[in-house]
């Protein structure tokens, strides 16, 4: 225990050649040493900043797609360099598996040499106290043995571990305070372990439902599905879920940036843990996910879904049912296509935007409220071919319109068709017709399930406590000595002078106070006279 | 539940009595410290009159304190400063400060009351309510110690946010996001105004720090050093130290803020870790502040280098709430300012 706090390391071997074993040894000591550490963690500051400036493949990887087609010659150049997957990149996984490894390095010996400190006895008191950072004397009432033995006993109640030895106390406490130190370091590691297991285990997915229809927890039912690499996609649990109605509530009293702004999201939903298990009715909200079987359903989106019905030229239902529409903007305009395979002679699709609160001006058609007010439909038409045979994964919102030709009207305009709830629109050339029955909402959901979540939430715990202990715990050692004087006048009682001298390990400012509690407690002057006398 | 709008006006109409009040005791304190370069003057010529005799008895070998005393630091070696002197101009800036507290927290507790809900929902109202949370730690800070020197550099950037917040980020009252209405919102928020709270406290004593321990080295040298405001202040050593306790208290609360935050994130988007720019700089903080402190304990770091790191991690707490807030868009984005 010095004034620095370096950890004590080996002096280091002064050879002229090291050898491979030597150099090897070097630079492990050079990887575990605090300056190491040191450099290593405000490294992995500095690597995390350009995550947060660059969009991020796994945050948002549409972004990244804008920002590729921005910079076309230096996009690709920071792809390479990882810059969009900043987190999974070699040069952070570098930086953070050399720290973690740095850190196990240091951290198991002193795991070791804190055990034995935990055993040994408190060392000798040094030969001169007043050299230590505190130090106070006087001379008492009283003979030596029994001077020494009420600042023992002092001692003990203030929670020293106290050998007595030739005369003289060392005692010495707090050593939580390295235990919460080591505690805080290795819950760090077990929190990396976590979360890797996390990464390795879990699966998380995310899907659209309308409100009437049902999920049903497999691979296929999933708009997409991320998988950790040991995780059997075959086997998830076979829970299943309806979506039984939506409460969706927007700000309308305020004017500025605050309207329309989001209020309240809750889905109500039955589900059943499997194909046989009875149904529960619960509600999901943001902030509120529901738990089925150890899977966790978070309501992340909504937006709507228009019930559509398209006939083909010979007048049969070709498609009918509730189509989400994404939303693109916070009034909820929101961009979704209908696709009908099954229509006669020709295949036929459309796309276009559903407008919760219509308004159709020179910005062309758009939403200002997010709330239904005024909705209406605005579709383009197309007949030809899908290429849904196609092998190429097809997004639902979107129509692959390579070989399919736009419908115009008999005087050569495209047809745009603008439809309110509860209206048909026939299409051009007796293609068939649309009909918007009327408006659903559609739930977001995102089923994630990440094993090691609880173990991730224990280390943080740990670490936390360890930290605490190890910055508030004060580690201090106090040594006693006692020699008998001359009493002051002959006949009067032995007379004994108590030297006390403490020292801690890092700042503490309640060191004095403890020296001269102790000084006090040998019969000396009281703490508060003490430090008047001292001041 | 509707916004009750004349308690808002209320709310607003009370933070404009409290930055009054806080304007007055800026000057206070400002009036303080030019008073302080005087006294340290006569505190310097009293301690010369005095020093032999009190200090050679008191002062326990091996504190240190002897070598590196300057003339505003007029104690014994174990650090209890000398006697208050009255000061009478920083006495009325606390009086101020109090009063100016208790409009601050009316204000804040109005906006609340207004709209149903903790009154920390967009960054106007983090600001305001930040800012009454760094004048009470203060205000708590001075029954440990007399850190009255510190009012100023206090109080003035209260004054500031308050500012900012009333011209810049003023958002009307309404209610919440869905995923801002939580339990560990109002935990993790909590904590993270308190720590801040405590960061800006501890930046305040390590500028000080650096401006200190600049003096007393060249007064070291024997170079010229014109009396200024810090001659008011402790020693280098004791404000080295100061802010040490302050970032200790302060890094558990930031790792509390990250783990609530983490906990937080987990309940409303299923996972608790997205690396979200919101999160990236908040464990970024943390990071640089776990470096100071293991600068503190690294030899050849210790002292200006450490204080140095101190620095850049209360730059990123400004950088954090300034501009991440407000350019960097992610799930968090609930500034609210547009
Ligand atoms: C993930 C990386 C790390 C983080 C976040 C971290 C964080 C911290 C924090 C916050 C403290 C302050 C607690 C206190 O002062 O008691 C601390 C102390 C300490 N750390 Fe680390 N640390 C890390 C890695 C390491 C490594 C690799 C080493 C070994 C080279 C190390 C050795 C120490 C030591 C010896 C102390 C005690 C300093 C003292 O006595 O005050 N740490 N660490």
């Amino acid at each position: 225990m010095t004034a620095t706090r370096e950890r004590p390391t080996a002096p280091a071997p002064v050879q002229p050649r090291l050898g491979a074993v030597g150099t090897l040894r070097f630079a492990w000591r050079q990887l575990t040493s605090m300056r190491t550490a040191l450099f290593l963690l405000l490294l992995l500051a500095v690597a995390a900043v350009p995550g947060s400036v660059l969009p991020q493949r796994g945050v948002n990887a549409g972004q990244v797609t804008t920002y590729l087609q921005q910079h076309p010659t230096s996009g690709p150049w920071v792809d390479r360099l990882g810059g969009f997957d900043v987190y999974s990149s070699v040069w952070f996984s570098a930086i953070y598996l050399l720290l973690f490894v740095s850190l196990v390095g240091c951290v198991l010996p002193r795991c070791r040499q804190h055990w034995g400190a935990l055993r040994a006895r408190p060392p000798r008191a040094p030969a001169r106290l007043d050299r230590l950072p505190a130090h106070v004397a006087a001379e008492v009432d009283g003979d030596p043995e029994r001077t020494l033995a009420a600042a023992q006993a002092a001692l003990r109640r203030r929670g020293f571990r106290v050998d007595v030895r030739d005369g003289s106390i060392s005692a010495e406490r707090g050593q939580l305070r390295e235990s919460g130190n080591l505690l805080f370091h290795l819950s760090l590691v077990v929190l990396l372990v976590a979360v890797a297991a996390g990464h390795l285990l879990g699966w998380r997915g995310d899907v659209i439902v309308p409100v009437g229809s049902s999920f049903s927890n497999a691979v296929p039912s999933y708009d997409s599905l991320d998988a950790g690499p040991w995780v059997d996609s075959e086997r998830l649990p076979p829970f299943s879920l309806d979506v039984d109605s939506m409460t969706v509530r927007f700000e309308e009293q305020q004017t500025g940036s605050q309207l329309g702004a989001p209020r309240e999201f809750r889905a109500r939903v039955t589900s059943r843990d499997g194909p046989e298990a009875a149904p529960r009715t619960t509600s999901v909200s943001v902030n509120h996910p529901l738990e089925l079987d150890g899977a966790k359903v978070f309501l992340l989106g909504n937006g709507y879904a228009p019930v559509i019905t398209v006939r083909d030229g010979t007048g049969r239902v070709v498609y009918s049912q509730a189509t989400p529409f994404v939303p693109q903007d916070g009034s909820y305009t929101s961009l979704g296509a209908v696709k009908a395979p099954g229509a006669e002679p020709e295949q036929l699709g459309l796309v276009g935007w559903f407008l919760p609160t219509a308004v159709i001006d020179d910005k062309g058609p758009h939403s200002v409220f997010p709330d239904l007010k005024n909705p209406a439909l605005t579709l383009t038409a197309f007949a030809g071919d899908l290429n849904l045979s196609s092998s190429a994964a097809q997004s639902v919102f979107t129509l692959d319109t390579s070989k399919m030709r736009q419908l115009r009207t008999s005087n050569g305009d495209l047809v745009r068709l603008l439809i309110a709830p509860g209206e048909t629109k026939e299409l051009p050339d007796g293609k068939g017709s649309v009909t918007f029955e009327r408006v659903e909402r559609f739930a977001g959901l995102s089923i994630r399930h990440d094993p090691a979540r609880g173990w991730a939430l224990g280390a943080a715990v740990a670490a936390m406590l360890g930290l605490a202990l190890s910055l508030f715990v004060p580690r201090r050692r106090v040594f006693v000595r006692v020699r008998a004087v001359q009493p002051r006048a002959a006949g009067d009682g032995p007379r004994t002078l108590v030297e006390v001298g403490g020292l801690s390990r890092g700042e503490d400012a309640g060191l004095e106070d403890e020296v001269a509690r102790v000084l006090a407690a040998a019969g000396g002057p009281t703490a508060g006279r003490t430090s008047e006398e001292r001041g | 539940m509707s916004v009750d709008e004349t308690l808002a006006g209320y709310a607003n109409l009370l933070l404009y009595g409290a930055m009054a009040a806080y304007t007055a005791a800026f000057l206070a304190f400002v009036l303080d410290l030019a008073g302080g370069t005087a006294r340290a003057e006569r505190q310097r010529t009293l301690a010369e009159r005095r020093a032999v005799p009190v200090g050679a008895a008191a002062v326990p070998p091996g504190s240190g304190a002897a070598g590196d005393v300057s003339p505003g630091d007029v104690r014994s070696g174990d650090g209890t400063p000398p006697p208050r002197e009255r000061r009478q101009a920083a006495a009325i800036g606390v009086s101020l400060t109090v009063l100016a507290l208790l409009l601050h927290l009316a204000a804040v507790a109005a906006r609340g009351w207004s709209v149903h809900r903790p009154p920390w929902g967009n960054m106007y109202e983090f600001a305001t309510a930040g800012a009454a949370v760094v004048t009470l730690v203060f205000l708590a800070a001075l029954r440990w110690r007399d850190l009255r020197y510190l009012g100023t550099f206090v109080v003035g950037p209260v004054l500031l946010t308050l500012g900012l917040a009333v011209v810049v980020l003023y958002t009307r009252a309404s209610q919440l996001v869905p995923s801002l209405k939580s339990v560990w919102l109002a935990i993790h928020v909590s904590v993270a105004f308190v720590s801040s709270a405590l960061f800006t406290l501890a930046f305040s004593v390590t500028v000080l720090y650096l401006v200190q321990a600049r003096r007393e080295r060249r007064r070291a040298l024997g170079e010229p050093v014109r009396p200024a405001f810090t001659d008011a202040l402790p020693a280098a050593r004791e404000l080295d130290r100061a802010s040490y306790q302050l970032h200790a208290v302060a890094f558990p609360l930031w790792t509390f803020t990250l783990v609530a935050g983490a906990i937080w994130a987990e309940n409303a988007w299923g996972r608790y870790w997205g690396w979200d720019p919101k999160e990236v700089w908040t464990f970024v903080i943390w990071v640089v502040y776990a470096g100071y402190l293991h600068a503190r304990a690294t030899r050849g770091w210790q002292g200006r280098k450490a204080a140095g790191l101190a620095l850049v991690g209360y730059g990123c707490v400004l950088f954090n709430f300034l501009v991440v807030n407000i350019f960097f868009v992610g799930m968090h984005s609930y500034a609210g300012v547009g």
